[in-house]
């Protein structure tokens, strides 16, 4: 379970506040009119960003003050989820030792998570040989690779056309659904969230409030969320 | 950025900024102590400073007055070969001193190809020694530069403003002025001012061209100071005149110029409807090219000529030359790389400005206060190599950090958070993120430490004996001998090493390198 325990988060001089608790397992949207500070609440989240107050826990444990690496999470960018001058394999194999070289098993699991995305043949190839929706997904066979327990989407799609998005997201909620893992994901398309959550946290004036069911949310939307889809 | 992780120390860089600081701030301090204040400066250390002066203002006024038509020129004419001049305009850079004087004797000197000329008509030979020797050299030095700096400020006007301009029926005159000398305006005082300090340093030129009492920089004035008469003493108090005159004009230069590179972007000719004069800009063009290229060209041929029959010292002083860029090149990236990644966290600032402070002080300084710290505990002349590495190396760090420091800026920028989020450590980082990310600009870097080691005529004038020299001391030597078949041969070997490095580490560093 991921809590927030009245946390205020600082950007500048924007704060948000969020206190909230999310299950093991959910799979939750991260919606709220542009600039409203769903990329900053995931930032902090993962470590990027300092709390201003409150605490973060993952299961009973303590993470405000842990290094975004330490945390038991995975992330994904806007952009830059690959390095350009390693090929697709090594940018898997950095999910499951970033220091170090990989040990023959561990290609193994690099060459399994490479196919379970559908680019087995992939491998060798430098990100920029591959096309935009190939490049997310060997940034989503590193996360396979990774084992976090809670992954964090920061539109990692956005540049991908609608029909290439919608494939992407039905891969992520495929492969979330396998491993168990806790998604979060910012979007401003009630369809994407519509289309593999199940719960959605909705920010608005410097509130990200506790999660609620994504459909019920769009079926009866409070006046907020009424102005922010128009 | 203040108090953000970084996926990357900033400790090596920062020793490395502690320990060129130390050496140039300690061999200034060591210049300072030991200056003998008691005898004043003498007449002719005020005539060294005159003509230190003097001829610096000179060439810093011929050459960007001469740049301005030229950039102009090269900024609305379109023609085959453009880019290749435009490239070209970078080569005096990278250029061995040594080798362009040979070329501008043969051309200018008393018995070149001008003087020739003039004699067939009976006219008396030119005579290239002295002050216009020394400014005509500065110029072929700078001249391409300035070019280079005020072609780029034509590039950066809007091309609305032209087309503005021409719907407005401006014709030539009108169009100079309303937008063409306000770009100069603030162009020109940058230009002229890094022009001036660089001519204040530049050491080789006159101690080819210059000398006599009337004809001698402080920077040559050390040199005889140290060679003619030992008298340190005396080469510390005028080390420490060059160093107010250098720290000044260098404080005037970053003050005056803008931060620009090494002149991307200037591929592109300017679209504009006010004709010009195309036989006037035909001119300027044909003219600075032939001025530039006519001394290589002489090199070149009367190099071939006697490639043959090289002594044996010219290939000793060859291999000595490669082994002290290889060192120069390797102290340098040990240095700059982590200095460039420290400076480009953003928090460390100082650590830039310690790599600047190699513009503010002149090898020759560098290299006094080293003698007289060496002096004591070993002999100078053994460690002439070593320290001819080291100060080299330390003269390419502003010029390197310059190519390095934006590079290393975007990297991190770009890649910080995906490393911090894999728990990538701080070393992996360095060597498989910033280094293999920054192979581009580490080549041309490298290239260029190379090649401006290889060429550098400087300290290694002050330190070396008779049984050792560099191949630009060994050529100095065999023109002072009147050999200058053996030094043309020397020189054509010269330019082919430091052209050839130059081309190799920046080729490599660019080889198979992804966007």
């Amino acid at each position: 379970m991921l809590k927030l325990d009245e946390c205020i988060i600082s950007n500048g001089s924007f704060l948000l506040n969020a206190d909230f608790e999310i299950e093991t397992g959910a799979k939750v949207a991260v919606i709220g009119p542009s600039g409203a500070g769903k990329s900053t609440l995931l930032e902090t989240i993962a470590g990027f960003r300092d709390l201003k107050a409150g605490q973060m826990h993952w299961n009973d444990q303590s993470m405000t003050t842990l290094p975004p690496g330490k945390r038991p999470l995975a992330m994904l960018f806007q952009d830059g989820n690959l390095f350009p001058h390693l090929t697709a394999a090594q940018n898997v194999g950095l999910g499951i030792r970033p220091n170090g070289r990989l040990s023959d098993e561990e290609k193994e699991m690099v060459k399994s998570a490479l196919h379970r995305v559908g680019l087995p043949e992939m491998g060798t190839r430098k990100p920029a040989e591959l096309s935009g929706g190939q490049q997310s997904r060997v940034a989503l066979a590193r996360i396979l690779v990774q084992k976090r327990d809670v992954l964090l989407l920061d539109e990692p799609f956005a540049a991908l056309g609608p029909a290439l998005k919608a494939e992407m997201l039905d891969l992520v909620a495929d492969l979330v659904a396998e491993t168990g893992t806790t998604l979060l994901m910012v979007s401003h398309d009630p369809q994407d969230a519509l289309r593999i959550t199940e719960q959605t946290v909705f920010i608005t004036d410097q509130v990200a409030h506790a999660p609620v069911a994504t459909k019920q949310l769009f079926e009866n939307p409070p006046p907020a969320l009424r102005d922010y889809l128009g | 950025m203040a108090g953000r992780t970084q996926p990357v120390s900033s400790w090596p860089g920062i020793s490395a900024a502690a320990l060129v600081a130390a050496l140039i701030l300690g061999t200034l301090a060591t210049v300072g102590l030991r200056a003998e204040t008691s005898g004043g400066f003498n007449p002719s250390d005020w005539a060294a400073l005159r003509f230190t002066l003097l001829q610096a203002t000179l060439s810093a006024a011929f050459s960007s007055m001469l740049a301005i038509p030229v950039a102009r020129a090269l900024a609305r004419r379109r023609f085959r070969g453009r880019r290749v001049l435009i490239a070209l305009l970078g080569v005096p850079f990278i250029l061995p001193v040594i080798v362009a004087i040979l070329g501008l004797l043969q051309v200018f000197g008393r018995s070149g190809w001008i003087s020739d000329v003039l004699g067939v008509f009976g006219l008396p030979p030119i005579q290239i020694y002295g002050l216009h020797g020394v400014v005509l050299a500065h110029v072929f030095f700078n001249l391409p530069l300035a070019t280079r700096l005020i072609l780029q400020g034509w590039q950066e006007i809007p091309a609305e403003r032209f087309r503005l301009a021409a719907q407005l029926g401006c014709d030539g005159m009108a169009m100079f002025r309303l937008i063409e000398l306000p770009m100069l305006r603030r162009v020109l005082p940058g230009v002229l001012a890094v022009i001036f300090a660089i001519c204040l340093t530049s050491f080789a030129v006159a101690l080819t061209l210059g000398g006599g009492p009337r004809a001698t920089t402080i920077e040559l004035a050390i040199y005889q100071a140290f060679t003619y008469d030992f008298d340190l003493g005396r080469a510390a108090l005028l080390s420490a005149l060059q160093l107010a005159l250098t720290a000044a004009a260098a404080l005037a230069a970053l003050k005056f110029s803008r931060g620009d590179g090494f002149g991307a972007g200037l591929n592109r000719a300017i679209r504009r409807w006010d004709g010009g004069t195309p036989l006037l800009d035909a001119f300027w063009i044909i003219a600075a090219a032939t001025f530039l290229l006519l001394p290589l060209a002489s090199v070149v041929i009367s190099g071939a000529l006697g490639l043959f029959e090289l002594p044996t010292l010219v290939f000793r002083a060859a291999a000595i030359s490669i082994l002290v860029a290889t060192i120069s090149t390797m102290l340098l990236l040990l240095l700059a790389v982590p200095m460039a990644v420290s400076a480009a966290t953003g928090r460390y600032g100082i650590v830039e400005l310690c790599g600047i402070l190699g513009l503010a002080a002149s090898p020759l300084v560098i290299g006094t206060g080293l003698f007289i710290l060496i002096r004591p505990v070993a002999n100078p002349a053994m460690l002439a190599l070593p320290v001819t590495a080291l100060v080299n190396a330390v003269m390419a760090l502003p010029f390197a950090l310059r190519i390095l420091v934006p590079a290393a800026r975007d990297t991190i920028e770009r890649h910080r958070r995906l490393a911090l989020s894999l728990d990538m450590n701080k070393r992996t980082f360095f060597t498989r993120i910033i280094v293999m990310r920054l192979r581009p600009q580490i080549g041309f870097a490298a290239g260029l430490a190379a090649a401006l080691s290889m060429g550098d005529l400087g300290v290694i004038a002050l330190f070396a004996d008779a049984q050792i020299a560099t191949l630009p001391l060994q050529i100095y030597r065999l023109m002072g001998a009147y050999q200058m078949q053996a030094a043309a041969g020397g020189a054509l070997v010269l330019l082919l090493l430091s052209m050839g490095v130059f081309w190799i580490l920046d080729r490599g560093g660019r080889w198979h390198a992804e966007a």
